[in-house]
């Protein structure tokens, strides 16, 4: 070893050994990858973790398509555009609702001991499933346009339009996912996790403009819904996938998605980091 | 860009041991609510020694461990590994240390090869690098058939094995093994303690638990025997042995009626009262020295009182154990129900 002779013999001990202090952001990323790519892999031996973002979709949109049509359009045909949007964001609460009961599974068991026992970003474990999810807010999304191209829907925004919607779709799923995960991270069992996730999925989802007029509303829930980001989340699904347009809707939309995740990072990586 | 430098695949360990412990623990303290789970434990671990911390179940071995390896907060006394606190260093602590855990921790939904590679990305390595890894670690614990079947098809042994290997990968300083035989079958244990002598002949340092008596003795070069969250005694296996003293006979009679006069005869020539066996065939005494044993038996032929068997023991750590708490060392309990605890 031509290293011993320059360097003193201790440099091969392990003491001697260039000890980081903090985690560099280049391998941060790189571990939060790594642990994306094992979610995916999870995702890939268990399909039935898609059940939530391919058949509930489906069965949204036909049931809501259907039953509501007739009632709050007059027909299917003109609820569509107006249901196709409200589907993709109450698809999207629903299938991020998810991350919460993963994380709690996941710190519940053996590998999670080893994560907190090497020297990775602390934040990799939280953040690195997140990313995976990415791929589960486009499938919800991309499968309720399909299932609504199918039942005679006509996006005028064309494919730009509706690509656009994709994403807005996926940036919602990802800020409102921390929400969840700050609920993963503080319950204590697997079912404390599911039931507070579904009282906080239930209003987010539905007092909203999704499915029906907010004229049609009393005038406090109207209040209620205008605050919410996932209606401002709709209306500019509405606009960007019937009409091509980027209104001020999208911009209230992406700030309420940054709001969401900026309140609820730093309480998803408090609790979390309480319990590593 | 990564500044760590990792050490070289079966590094030697020619270099002389540096001053600086691998282990250093001051008044080590943890309360789980109104539990005193360790009190005031104080450690020291030269490097390349293998150090046993021995208890039964329920003393605060794991949570010394996990106190150690950064998994726990530490509620009194500080620690040191190689120097950095554990309390305010714990990355650079995390760098220098490998945890494998009562309980495997590795991914069920990965295969073994995909285990080792993520571990190894995780921990700086280029993605080939990491795989070549994982096939040298595979091969070096007899796991290569069984690389691409997912966890959940391997039994308790692989699993150890596996989770051993996963630990390896950066070759860390110091090794932390919590009951790293609890549940394996004899020869899987023995294949564990190469193992372990392995590694340390290759320059690591381990810091393991046992509630083996056994193995402790085995495997470690000193010991800390640990009781309700208190050290009762450290030293070599030698020592705690010198420290109840000395080996004894035990002697089988061919007649029972003869056990009482063979009884006055030895308590007569050793400085010990001897101990009837529950059967009141045979008796046991304590040596102050071995040679009393021929002492005694020489009396026993000359009064003509027939023996079928005469054994001298050395102490166990058993004896140890018993001697040190004043109570038993539990039975080693079945892996299921070591499992849940």
């Amino acid at each position: 070893m031509t290293a011993a002779i320059t360097v003193p013999t201790t440099s091969s001990r392990p003491t001697a050994r260039t000890v980081q202090t903090s985690v560099p952001v280049r391998d941060a990323l790189r571990q939060i990858t790594t642990l994306a790519w094992r979610a995916l892999v999870k995702m890939r031996r268990n399909p039935e973790q898609l059940v939530d973002v391919t058949f509930m979709p489906v069965l949204f949109t036909v049931m809501f398509g259907l039953m509501f049509g007739g009632a709050i359009s007059g027909s299917t045909a003109h609820y569509l555009p107006i249901l196709i949007p409200g589907i993709i964001a109450m698809t999207t609460v629903t299938s991020c609702l998810a991350a919460g009961v993963q994380i709690r599974e996941d710190m519940d068991k053996g590998v999670f001991d080893r994560f907190r026992s090497l020297p990775i970003a602390r934040i990799a474990p939280l953040a690195g499933p997140m990313m995976a999810d990415l791929a589960r807010y486009a499938i919800a999304s991309s499968v309720t346009i399909t299932v609504g191209v199918i039942m005679g829907y006509r996006p005028g925004g064309g494919v730009l339009g509706v690509a656009a919607g994709i994403v807005l779709a996926v940036i919602l799923g990802w800020s409102l996912a921390w929400i969840f995960l700050w609920i993963g991270t503080s319950a204590r069992s697997v079912g404390a996790v599911q039931g507070m996730s579904m009282m906080v999925m239930f209003p987010l989802a539905f007092l909203s403009n999704a499915f029906v007029p907010v004229d049609t509303l009393p005038g406090w829930l109207q209040a209620v819904t205008r605050v919410n980001p996932v209606s401002h989340v709709v209306s500019a699904l509405r606009d960007l996938m019937n009409d091509g347009a980027v209104t001020a809707q999208v911009g209230w939309a992406l700030l309420g998605c940054a709001a969401v995740a900026a309140i609820f990072i730093p309480l998803a990586v408090r609790s979390y980091s309480r319990q590593v | 860009m990564t500044t760590q430098s990792l050490p070289q695949f079966g590094r030697s360990n020619g270099s002389s041991p540096s001053a600086i412990p691998a282990v250093e623990a001051r008044s080590l303290t943890k309360r789980f609510g109104t539990n005193l789970a360790v009190d005031n434990i104080d450690l020291t671990v030269m490097e390349g020694e293998i150090f046993g911390v021995l208890g039964p179940n329920g003393a605060g071995k794991t949570t010394v461990l996990n106190m150690l390896a950064t998994l726990l907060p530490i509620d009194g006394g500080e620690a040191r590994i190689f120097g950095y606190d554990v309390r305010s260093q714990g990355h650079a602590v995390r760098q220098l240390i490998g945890v494998t855990g009562q309980f495997a921790s590795v991914d069920e939904n990965l295969t073994g090869r995909e285990n080792l590679w993520m571990f190894g990305r995780l921990q700086g390595l280029s993605s080939k690098r990491a795989h070549s890894i994982a096939d040298d670690l595979l091969a070096q614990f007899d796991l290569t058939e069984a690389a691409h079947r997912p966890i959940s098809q391997f039994s308790g042994g692989m699993r150890r094995r596996l989770d051993l290997a996963a630990s390896l990968i950066t070759r860390p300083a110091l090794i932390f093994l919590d009951e790293p035989t609890t549940g394996l079958d004899p020869r899987n244990r023995n294949q564990m303690w190469d193992t372990i002598r392995d590694l340390v002949a290759q320059g690591s340092t381990i810091l393991l638990t046992t509630q083996y008596l056994d193995e402790a003795d085995a495997l470690a070069g000193r010991v800390a025997v640990i009781d309700r969250g208190r050290k009762v005694a450290e030293g070599t296996p030698g020592q705690l042995k010198t420290q109840i003293g000395t080996s004894s006979l035990r002697v089988q009679m061919s007649e029972a009626a003869n056990t009482g006069a063979a009884v006055a005869l030895a308590a007569d020539l050793t400085s010990d009262t001897p101990v009837v066996s529950p059967t009141g065939s045979g008796f046991s005494v304590k040596l102050s020295d071995a040679n009393q044993a021929a002492d005694v038996l020489i009396a026993l032929r000359n009064h003509g009182l027939d023996i079928t068997n005469a054994t001298v023991e050395q102490p166990s750590l058993d004896d140890v154990f018993f001697t040190l708490t004043g109570h038993e060392s539990e039975t080693p309990i079945p892996e299921t129900e070591a499992n849940k605890s």
